[in-house]
């Protein structure tokens, strides 16, 4: 069950691939889409993985992600 | 608004032009200044190192003068009133931060005491060959204000006034004194603080949020707002709109640059300051300005004393130029003589403003001491004929 | 987010919840020119997330930077910010927090900005041990004007200027601010967040000069014409071949161009700040408490 989710802002990203590469718990995948400037976004291919650590968005150069956790005895389902 | 009584040393003082304006820049509410040493300029900051600490006010002497010349501005967007002093060489250093000054509409007062040039030149020596570098020496199109004392009495008054002109305007205006001028020892009177007038910084008395730092209010100058108190905004060198966003495009400098310059020259006549004495019927006139104004008086007394009938007009500002009061006075005389310790500057400009009513006769010197008073009067005889 | 990417298994979950980093930010200056795996907008980052952790009230901190794309930081902070000339960040700092103290005064700019033209200022801001606050994105090119060669890139290095690599000798960022007198010198590289992070929170609140070295790529200018691949893979040679090293001597943290790079916390040292040095100094003159009156306007 994840711990937390990430928030993706697509049309900000240019395709680096940080968060991807360096998300602890695999949580992200780069999309085969384009975003409207050519880039391909990451998008969330293991959501239940996801421990909302947010270290996707410290490395993210364009601010374009972040991660963030639920509340503790909350639920992430909506 | 008046100066602060705490640091204006009122009083009749036997001072040379060095120390008089640094007592200037006292009383304007100068309490930061960011210097390097050189001659003939040094005797300003000696003495502020000397009185800044008594005062509650700081002087660094920074490493270079690329750095003196943007350490004070860094003080003035704190809040203070801020300047530095150099010469020649340290002058052509600071040429794009006068720039910086002039784009981010930084309110500071750049002091040159002029030796002699080009380069090292001549230290000890007078010259008043950075007139045009004052004007021209930045790149890109600009307006400046540059004022120009002939004693330390005007060495005071004139850094008083540079000071308050720097804030009316948000633009860096320059004291440009000549080693004859900082080194002369003379009386100088410092009058009561509540005699000097001090011109209010133009603090802007919006909040955060609707403030934009490069809103020009009616005359084209735009409020300040001072770092830590909230308003965050983005102060820079690129062309930039009013909410200080770089605007790196052809319509944006047209904009910005078309106002930078317009609120000094739709102030022109408002800066222009001289003195203009002699006969109406006067056929000749000696235009001067700095130390060579002295020794123009003696020329023109030696004139006088011969029966000839001529006029003297003295600048204290140079920029911007004085054209209407050259204007009118090539309207009436045969000719304007222009003595300066440079191989011709200013006389350029003399030519321009007279548009060929006048015969203008430059007297040039290229520094090193003053004019004999015969050459001038050489030129002031050929000038009746 | 537009259609296109909703890939399966995408999941936009408290549509309400925000970036951290964006109080930081002129959002309405963003996207930034920083190119695809420039790792500026990394630090920057770290940066808010140091603002934070230093619980500073972020109306008194102000970011002066120089020229150059790490320059343009500046920009981009909700900050007091200001631009200033190539290479003169530093001075304008000094004057910044010597008329008001109270400011906490950040300068963020690039290595070619801060130690080859701005190099003297870095000098005398560390000898001084003034409190101000220098982070420097160390990208070992000019990258604004195209990947020039600069005095950080190293030996060997194929740039605009050196098509036939580089010989001159590589200047070592931490070496010399040790030598001028910095008290706070760390590095990290754009791979270490959370260290970066650590690194610029402790020189927010360390009294003294502060020297926070960030290796950042520069894909398009440095990386590219060294065939070493784009922002991601140097980011994984980050990994791979830094090496921690807290309390590193100095004189073993040069750089070179495929090399191991040494990062952690070189030096951390008391030494009177130069504000504090100046109260003493004029106190001690005056026979009475000096007070700053620098702010008359």
């Amino acid at each position: 069950m994840a711990k937390g989710f990430v928030k993706i802002v697509a049309e900000r990203c240019k395709g680096c691939g940080f968060c991807v590469e360096f998300c602890p718990t695999h949580v992200l995948a780069l999309s085969s889409a384009f975003n409207q400037k050519g880039y391909h976004p990451p998008y969330v291919s293991e959501a239940e993985k996801c421990s909302g650590c947010d270290l996707c968005g410290m490395y993210c150069p364009d601010f374009a992600i972040f991660g963030k956790r639920y509340p503790v005895g909350g639920t992430h389902a909506r | 608004m008046h100066a602060d009584p705490g640091a204006v040393l009122t009083g009749v003082h036997f001072l040379n032009g060095d120390q008089a304006c640094c007592e200037g820049a006292l009383a304007a509410g100068a309490r930061f200044a960011a210097g390097y040493p050189i001659t003939p300029s040094t005797e300003i900051v000696e003495r502020f190192a000397s009185r800044a600490p008594e005062v509650g006010g700081v002087f660094i002497q920074m490493e270079d003068e690329l750095a003196a010349s943007i350490t004070l501005q860094g003080a003035v967007w704190a809040g203070a009133r801020a300047f530095t002093v150099t010469s020649g060489p340290g002058f052509s250093l600071m040429m794009e931060h006068l720039g910086y000054a002039v784009m981010t509409e930084t309110p500071c007062v750049f002091v040159n005491v002029m030796r002699g040039g080009p380069s090292t030149g001549l230290p000890t020596l007078p010259a008043q060959g950075d007139v045009m570098q004052a004007r021209w020496g930045s790149h890109g199109d600009y307006e400046i204000i540059a004022v120009c004392p002939n004693s330390p009495q005007e060495c005071f008054d004139l850094t008083v006034r540079a000071f308050n002109l720097s804030e009316r305007y948000r633009v860096p205006v320059m004291v440009l004194m000549d080693e004859c001028v900082g080194h002369m020892t003379e009386k100088v009177v410092i009058p009561p603080a509540e005699q000097i007038e001090v011109q209010p910084r133009r603090l802007t008395a919006k909040k955060p949020g609707d403030y934009l730092p490069y809103e020009p209010e009616e005359d084209l100058v735009p409020a300040l707002a001072h770092a830590g108190e909230g308003y965050r905004y983005h102060i820079t060198g690129v062309t930039h709109d009013e909410a200080g966003r770089l605007g790196v495009n052809a319509a944006a400098q047209d904009k910005l640059v078309r106002r930078l310059c317009e609120k000094v020259r739709r102030a022109s006549e408002d800066l222009a300051s001289y003195e203009l004495e002699g006969p109406d019927d006067a056929d000749v006139a000696v235009v001067s300005y700095g130390i060579t104004s002295r020794v123009a008086e003696r020329a023109v007394r030696l004139a006088r004393e011969q029966g000839l009938r001529v006029a003297k007009l003295r600048l204290l500002t140079i920029w911007p130029f004085a054209d209407s009061a050259i204007r009118d006075l090539a309207a009436r005389v045969k000719t304007i003589v222009v003595p300066e310790l440079n191989l011709g500057q200013l006389v350029r400009e003399v030519e321009r403003a007279a548009a060929g009513q006048a015969r203008v006769i430059p007297v040039s010197h290229a520094g090193g001491t003053v004019h004999r008073p015969e050459d001038i009067l050489s030129a002031i005889l050929e000038g009746v004929q | 987010m537009s259609n296109a990417v909703m890939e399966p298994g995408t999941l936009v979950q408290e549509p309400e919840a925000h970036n951290p980093v964006e109080p930081f930010l002129r959002m309405e200056r963003i996207p930034h020119i920083w190119c695809p795996g420039c790792g500026i907008g990394t630090t920057v980052n770290c940066f808010a997330r140091a603002l934070m952790n230093a619980g500073l009230n972020t109306d008194k901190v102000a970011v002066v930077s120089g020229i150059g794309c790490s320059g343009r930081v500046a920009g981009y902070v909700n900050l007091d910010s200001f631009h200033t000339t190539h290479g003169r960040a530093i001075p304008f700092a000094t004057g910044l927090k010597l008329a008001n103290p109270e400011l906490t005064v950040v300068v963020y700019s690039g290595d070619g900005d801060l130690a080859s033209i701005g190099g003297n200022h870095l000098i005398h801001a560390a000898r001084r041990n003034l409190d101000i606050k220098v982070i420097c994105v160390n990208n070992l090119v000019y990258a604004m004007t195209g990947g020039q060669t600069a005095a950080t890139t190293p030996v060997s290095s194929t740039t605009a200027t050196s098509p036939y690599g580089t010989f001159e000798p590589t200047l070592n960022l931490p070496q010399l601010l040790e030598a001028a007198g910095a008290t706070y010198i760390a590095r990290w590289t754009t791979y270490h967040v959370k260290q970066l992070e650590k690194a610029m929170t402790e020189a927010l609140k360390h009294k003294g000069f502060s020297f926070v070295e960030v290796l950042s790529p520069c894909p398009t200018l440095f990386q590219r014409r060294n065939h070493l691949g784009d922002g991601l893979a140097t980011m994984k040679f980050y990994k791979e071949h830094s090496q921690t090293k807290h309390g590193a001597s100095t004189a073993d943290t040069g750089l070179t161009k495929e090399g191991d790079i040494v990062v952690g916390k070189f030096v951390v040292k008391e030494r009177e700040e130069y504000i504090e040095g100046m109260t003493r100094h004029f106190t001690e003159h005056l026979g009475r408490p000096f007070e700053f009156k620098v702010r008359t306007c």
